[in-house]
This record gives structure tokens, sequence and C-alpha cells, in this order.
């Protein structure tokens, strides 16, 4: 809205309240707002290259899943439902914190921040946790991907399916763990700095664009969870 | 712009309570979520899968990710990068249904004994449609003759 309000600032013109004085004001935008507005729309267009990304892996799935129908269903089953449940609970209630810390950085309260990213990465290392045990209990069976599956008692008897299925929970889920691994990089990082009260409501950037990456972190998920755990 | 910048101000906050509120109806989501999966409804199922986490996307993208308060922008984005999704799975599904089995990844859908030395069936099939087309196309080159 202010992009079109009257008051712009001269170039090199001080004493324009906060903004002129802001010391994370880069000189090559006008206003503060504008250079927030800048990185979040950068930020927005990484968003759409990540929809992109795992868009183009959930259609190999899709195709996939056409072609091998009763395989996929039956490899599904070695899921644990409750276990994708636990988890789209977890990343749900972390997407919750981390909104929570974004909304605490904006209005100057610098101990929420910090208590709200750190209840982030709890959330972040609870997911990761579940994610263990059940990647652990897979190469157990040696229900694993590609050439490596080995598991025996398929009730098709050596089809591809299986091994498919594997292959793409794999690479999905773990894509989807690596986005947060990491995303706990980036909110210690956004956390430590909110500890030394660099955000305020006039610069709370960071906090803002770590928030729409978890944000869509979780959005993945909760594509990946029915698709994978609940197909029938 | 000044009568509303008051009320702007209010919703450019989005405040704790909506985000409790937003929280509530994802986790309800989820719940039902779970227990469709129960329910055996055929094809129906991944349709109503689908639809709700698009419902728990959509709710998330505008209020946990503020695009309900943001600037119109990125929103255009966001939903650009599903619309080129959506082509995406679109034309790779006309794709994938309007194909018929004879891929060589499919033969072993197929098992056909084979004599000794001949190619599978799959690939004979559609040789005599070239010697078909073939005849009349020679019959006029031998109408000039």
């Amino acid at each position: 809205m202010s992009t079109t309000s009257i008051d712009l600032p001269s170039h090199g013109g001080h004493g324009h309240g906060a903004h002129g004085d802001d010391p994370h004001h880069q000189h090559h935008f006008t206003t503060m707002e504008q250079q927030f507005d800048t990185a979040k729309l950068g930020m927005w267009l990484f968003i759409a290259t990540e929809i992109l990304l795992f868009g183009g892996l959930f259609v190999g799935f899709g195709m996939m899943q056409n072609r091998y129908p009763r395989e996929f269903v039956e490899a599904h089953e070695h899921l644990v439902r409750w276990q994708g449940a636990l988890n789209t609970v977890v990343l749900l209630i972390s997407s919750f914190t981390m909104v929570l810390a974004v909304e605490s950085a904006k209005t100057n309260k610098r101990a929420k921040t910090v208590g709200f990213l750190a209840l982030t990465i709890v959330c972040a290392c609870i997911f990761l946790v579940v994610k263990y045990f059940e990647y652990s209990h897979k190469f157990e069976e040696g229900w694993l991907p590609g050439k490596y599956y080995h598991a025996v008692g398929d009730s098709i008897a050596g089809s591809h399916g299986y091994a498919t299925f594997f292959s793409f929970y794999f690479m999905m889920t773990g894509l989807h763990g690596i986005h947060i691994v990491v995303g706990i990089a980036i909110l210690t990082w956004i956390l430590l700095r909110a500890k030394k009260g660099e955000f305020s409501s006039t610069y709370y950037t960071p906090v803002e664009l770590v928030g729409l990456y978890w944000h869509i972190v979780d959005m993945i998920w909760i594509y990946l969870f029915p698709l994978y755990y609940l197909i029938q | 712009m000044s009568t509303h910048t008051e009320t702007h101000d209010e919703h450019a906050h989005g405040g704790v309570a909506i985000y409790t509120r937003t929280l509530i109806a994802l986790l309800i989501l989820t719940a039902v979520t779970v227990g469709a999966a129960y329910i055996n409804l055929g094809s129906g199922n991944i349709v109503i899968a689908l639809f709700i986490a698009t419902i728990k996307a959509i709710l998330v993208a505008l209020f946990f990710m503020h695009l309900r308060w943001d600037r119109p922008m990125n929103g255009l984005i966001a939903m650009a990068g599903f619309v080129f999704l959506g082509i995406f799975i679109g034309f790779c599904l006309l794709d994938f249904s309007s194909r018929n089995a004879f891929l060589p990844t499919n033969l072993h859908h197929t098992e056909v004994p084979l004599a000794p030395g001949s190619a599978p069936q799959a690939y004979t099939v559609p040789v005599p449609e070239p010697a078909a087309a073939g005849a009349p196309a020679a019959a006029p080159a031998a109408e000039k003759k």
C-alpha cells in the first residue's frame, strides 16, 4: 500500500522516521517495506520452484501407481499409519509455533521469539526421530529402493512394483527429510540471531522467510502423508 | 486509504487467535483424512484424500504463510507454481492413460510363449499396417506407368 503513498524519502534524506536510520536498510531500497517485500517475493519464487521440484516426483509416483496398482497398495501396508499421522500432527504443530515465532518477532517479543523457534526445532527433531524408526525398520526388512529390495513374501513374485514403491518412498520422504534437516539448521541460525536481539518490528525479514520455508516443508508433507500412508 | 489503515493493520497482524483456529482446523482435517482411509470407497479414496490435503494446503498458505493479507503478487507466484504443476500432471495423465500395452517395459505383463528365433508378438503386430498403407500408395504409381 505504501509504495503508492506520497511520502517517499528523497535520496540521502535522513530523519525519515525509524526507516532511514535502520542499520539493516540497504541503500538500493527506497524503504524498509520495499526491502522486506522484495526479499519475500524472492522467497515465493523459491517456493514455486520447490512446488515444481516435488511436483515432478509426485507425477512419477502417480504414473508408477497406475502401472503397479496392486503392488503399491500392498507395499504401502508396510508403512505404519500411526507413525505417519503422528509426524503430520508434529509438523502441523511446528508450523503453528513457527508462525507464532514470526508474530513475536514482529511485535518485539524477543524471549517469545526464541522460545517458539526452539519449540519448532524440537518438533522438527521429533519428526526426524519418528522417521529414523520408520527407516530403520524398513532397512531391517529389506524394503529398500530399486535393486536393493530384498524382502521376501511378496504375493506377486518377481514384480518390480514393490521396489518401485520403495524407490519413490525413500526418494520423496528422503528429500523431504533433507528439507527438514536444512530447516533445523536455518532455524538454529535464526534462533541464535533472535537471542542476540537482532530482530524487531522494523526488521524481522529472516524470521518471516524461514517461516515461509518451514510452511512449504509442512505443506509437502500434507500431500506425502495421504499419498503414501493412506492409499487403497 | 486513511479510513482503511486501522482495519488493515489489524488484519496484517494475523493474530494468535486466527493461527490457533487454523491449527485446530488442520488437526481436525488430518483426523478426517485418516478416518476416511478406513472406509473403502474404491477410487473415491484418493480423490477425498487429495481434496482434504488441498484444503489443508490452502489453509497453510492463506493463514500461516500470510497470503490472506499479503501482496497479491506473492499469491500469484504460488498459484503459478500450482498451475504449471497442474499442466504437468494433466498432460502426463493424458499420455499415460492413452498408451497401449506395446511398450517393451510392459512385456512381462503379457507373457507370450515364443518360438525360438521369432520376435515377441507385441513387436510383430504393427508390421502389417505399413504393408496395408503401402498398397494404395503403390497403386497410383502403377497407374502412371
